[in-house]
């Protein structure tokens, strides 16, 4: 039961990816390709979750968590810089 | 019981993804960038509450609750801190489309912080021109 629920979920989290990704392609300003590079990241974490509930481990905990922080400091500067070159 | 926890897995996951896949319907078909930071924010606090549930209960361990909720923690910490970040910058950088907003009370400050607007700044005249015509 449990590989038709991973394959659901994969699937789910792969069309979400895409979706953001089309969005970084043709997104027209710098702070919509952060957004959905941010949520491509939890997909991301999401995905690695689901890969530990495959084969029932617990060695990508830590990749879960520093990707949390990774993404705060990433949508963080990149907002920080769009900001000062408007003032500059 | 067995039975009765992995059904409440399966129905944690697919829930937990099913955030994800609304997010990047979101991010796709909204037409702006206030509306689409609306639809990013869904998996950040409640797809990842959910997909953790799920993990948690299906390795039936409670070794991996505290960094799983480190990472929720700080999820739920610095959510709101970037959004806040490009919401304003996108204020400033007139990315975020002031035409479709009903109300703009931002623009009340900024506007009595910039005294008279010297350099354009004129988001309230532009927020009730659409009323006027």
């Amino acid at each position: 039961m449990l590989d038709i629920v991973i394959w659901i979920c994969g699937i789910m989290l792969g069309l979400g990816a895409i979706a953001c990704l089309i969005r970084v392609a043709k997104g027209p300003s710098i702070l919509d390709r952060v957004l959905a590079l941010d949520v491509m990241l939890l997909i991301i974490s999401a995905a690695l979750c689901l890969e530990m509930v495959l084969h029932k481990h617990t060695d990508y905990l830590l990749f879960v968590v520093a990707a949390c922080m990774l993404g705060f400091i990433g949508s963080v500067t990149v907002s920080r810089f769009v900001s000062d070159q408007r003032n500059a | 019981m067995e039975l009765f926890l992995d059904i409440l897995v399966a129905i944690l996951l697919i829930l937990g993804c099913l955030m994800s896949l609304i997010a990047g319907i979101g991010l796709l078909t909204f037409p702006d960038m206030l509306t689409r930071m609306h639809a990013a924010t869904k998996p950040q606090v409640l797809g990842f509450l959910l997909i953790f549930a799920g993990l948690v209960i299906y390795l039936r361990s409670w070794a991996v609750i505290p960094v799983l909720a480190l990472a929720w923690g700080m999820q739920l910490l610095t959510a709101p801190v970037s959004a806040h970040m490009i919401g304003r910058s996108g204020y400033r950088t007139k990315h975020a489309a002031k035409e479709t907003l009903f109300s703009d009370e931002l623009s009340l400050v900024v506007n009595r912080v910039n005294g008279a607007p010297p350099t354009g700044a004129t988001p309230m005249s532009k927020a009730e021109a659409p009323e006027d015509k």
